[in-house]
């Protein structure tokens, strides 16, 4: 059905089905050449002025499957899961409270977002992990009592510290979420007899996640970064991991690109599982998804094989 | 105009509680009085229709009697029962969420953009209140709400989404899921106003059909000519108090107020 208009330049559209197609020739982007090899050119500049630094190249590779590397990035991936969780559950449950007709729960949620929100995730991590001043012991009755140095291990430290800061940002997210679901959705539910707590679960929250799950894996991605954080309480993860190499093997300029390589790798792994959550939300809504890059691909290689077709 | 006879005998069968008893009700939003005492009954068993120009208030008092709104003063009841207070002497108890969820149950609402639930198949939408609110096993409310969709005439369509179907479609399927309740009252608040004119038909056939089952309707609607043909009763309202109440054929041929008149010759 395409027409071999030459050059490929603009989109593949297909023209409408008329008597006789229009040949024209399309526009020519001389900006977009200009601008490519500009591009290309500093790009290759900035390697080639990393390539002739005093770095020892060669000691990337030889680390970067290293047991104590993968470890580390074991333990980023398990922090950022966990806190995560921690996050999601505690962002609905903080958003749920803020938008309650309770004027306690709502002011107690808007206190926890408000300090939370407002103080340095860093600085959080650092008054957990020295809360012993505070609490010399934690003594939860016949349960449980302990120091309070052994009890907050750096993983405890680590995984709240993070966990709760994430929970007032997703506290938002979900806010904005609970918002956009029509409120006309909630009069519907009551009408039928159904209460608060079902038309929340049944009724609005489904219909929230469309609006929730984009940006929640934006937070995926931003969590997994902001684990090297926690290398100051003392928590072994990937940046930590990656310091350590570096100062006993000498090469800790080295060891820090190996930790920005793997980071952008998981981070990279992350945002293509995200597009293909989103397109799965999505699923509901009227509008078409747009296609996948690999579906791209597929239709890109069919044109161009019957493009070739109707040439021959 | 035999639906007529049997639908007063069947009204002449109940008690003389109304179905829906306003008295004096007033109700505000912030300066704006909505409701300037509002003082009607509807029997129970027949078809009251609301009507009106716009921002008269009829929408509003709709909402008020399934307790969507708070009125501000006077009395409304459902079936005998104060809507969202209690009674003790001379004192007025607000109810518990719980407690107006209760009353909510008998008491159908067709609204005018639908509000189906979009994230489930119309046969889900016309389950969900059953299984939640009366915890009827999910096999029985499956087969109810397969009847009722057959009842509105759309049992091809269970398994379609709300986007996926008409605005006629839509409604119909809402108005089986206020039925899979066994409401004892139905409220349709513009249920045809947001549909395009050739689809109106399918939902006044509906509610024709509804009528004729003897269900007790308040209906507030632009549709004279469906008021005229299955209304038993007929309010006009106009800045928030009724002008003019009677039998629908009376007041559609002949009516008594200048206000109506001027109302009536602009829509018919």
């Amino acid at each position: 059905m395409t027409v071999d208009i030459d050059k490929t330049t603009g989109p593949a559209d297909t023209p409408p089905a008329g008597p006789e197609a229009i040949k024209a020739i399309p526009v020519r982007h001389y900006g977009r050449y200009v601008s490519a090899v500009v591009a290309i050119a500093l790009l290759g500049a900035v390697v080639y002025a990393f390539s002739q630094g005093k770095i020892n190249w060669g000691a990337i590779p030889d680390y970067f499957f290293d047991d104590r590397v993968l470890s580390g990035v074991g333990k980023t991936l398990l922090l950022t899961a966990l806190s995560m969780a921690i996050g999601i559950v505690g962002g609905i449950l903080l958003a749920v409270m803020r938008l309650s007709k309770n004027p306690v729960t709502s002011a107690i949620a808007w206190f926890y977002i408000w300090f939370f929100r407002g103080t340095p995730v860093l600085v959080q991590l650092i008054v957990w992990f020295n809360l012993g001043l505070v609490f010399e012991y934690i003594n939860l009755g016949p349960v449980y009592r302990d120091e309070w140095s052994d009890f907050m291990t750096p993983f405890l430290t680590a995984l709240l510290g993070l966990g709760l800061n994430e929970a007032a940002y997703m506290a938002e997210i979900c806010r904005a979420g609970l918002l956009a679901v029509d409120e006309g959705q909630t009069e519907a539910a009551h009408a039928l007899g159904m209460s608060h707590a079902k038309t929340l679960r049944r009724i609005v929250i489904p219909q929230a996640m469309r609006v929730i799950v984009p940006p929640t894996g934006n937070e995926v991605i931003n969590m997994l970064k902001t684990t090297s954080l926690v290398s100051v309480v003392q928590y072994s993860e990937l940046l930590r991991v990656a310091q350590d190499i570096g100062q006993t093997s000498g090469a800790p300029a080295e060891m820090l690109f190996l930790a920005a390589a793997w980071y952008l790798l998981l981070t990279s792994v992350f945002s293509v599982g995200q597009y293909y959550l989103e397109r799965y939300y999505a699923r509901g809504s009227s509008r078409q998804l747009p296609p996948t890059p690999w579906q791209k691909i597929k239709k890109n290689v069919l044109s161009l094989s019957s493009r070739k077709g109707v040439t021959a | 105009m035999t639906e007529n006879v049997s639908k007063t005998d069947t009204s002449a069968e109940h008690s003389v509680v109304p179905m829906v008893k306003a008295e004096g009700v007033h109700k505000s939003f912030g300066h704006v009085e909505v409701l300037k005492g509002i003082d009607l009954e509807v029997k129970t068993g027949e078809v009251f229709c609301l009507i009106g120009p716009s921002g008269s208030g009829k929408s509003t008092f709709l909402r008020c009697i399934n307790h969507l709104e708070k009125i501000n003063s006077g009395r409304l009841y459902v079936d005998g029962e104060l809507v969202g207070y209690r009674q003790k002497g001379d004192k007025l108890y607000e109810l518990k969420d719980s407690e107006v969820a209760l009353k909510r149950r008998d008491i159908g609402m067709v609204f005018q953009r639908f509000n189906l639930f979009p994230h489930m198949t119309a046969l889900e939408n016309v389950m969900e209140a059953p299984i939640q609110v009366k915890g009827t096993s999910k096999a029985q409310a499956r087969e109810r709400a397969a009847q009722l969709l057959d009842r509105v005439g759309l049992a091809d369509k269970a398994g379609n989404y709300p986007s996926q179907l008409s605005g006629g479609q839509q409604q119909r399927v809402a108005i089986a899921r206020a039925l899979a309740m066994d409401p004892k009252l139905m409220l349709f608040d513009e249920p045809t106003s947001a549909l395009d004119p050739e689809l109106v038909g399918d939902v006044l056939d509906v509610m024709r059909d509804l009528a004729e089952s003897g269900m007790t309707m308040v209906v507030v609607t632009h549709e004279m000519g469906f008021a005229r043909e299955v209304g038993d009763s007929l309010v006009f309202m106009d800045g928030g108090v009724v002008v003019e109440s009677g039998n629908p054929r009376d007041v559609l041929t002949d009516p008594q107020h200048e206000r109506t008149k001027a109302f009536l010759s602009k829509v018919l």
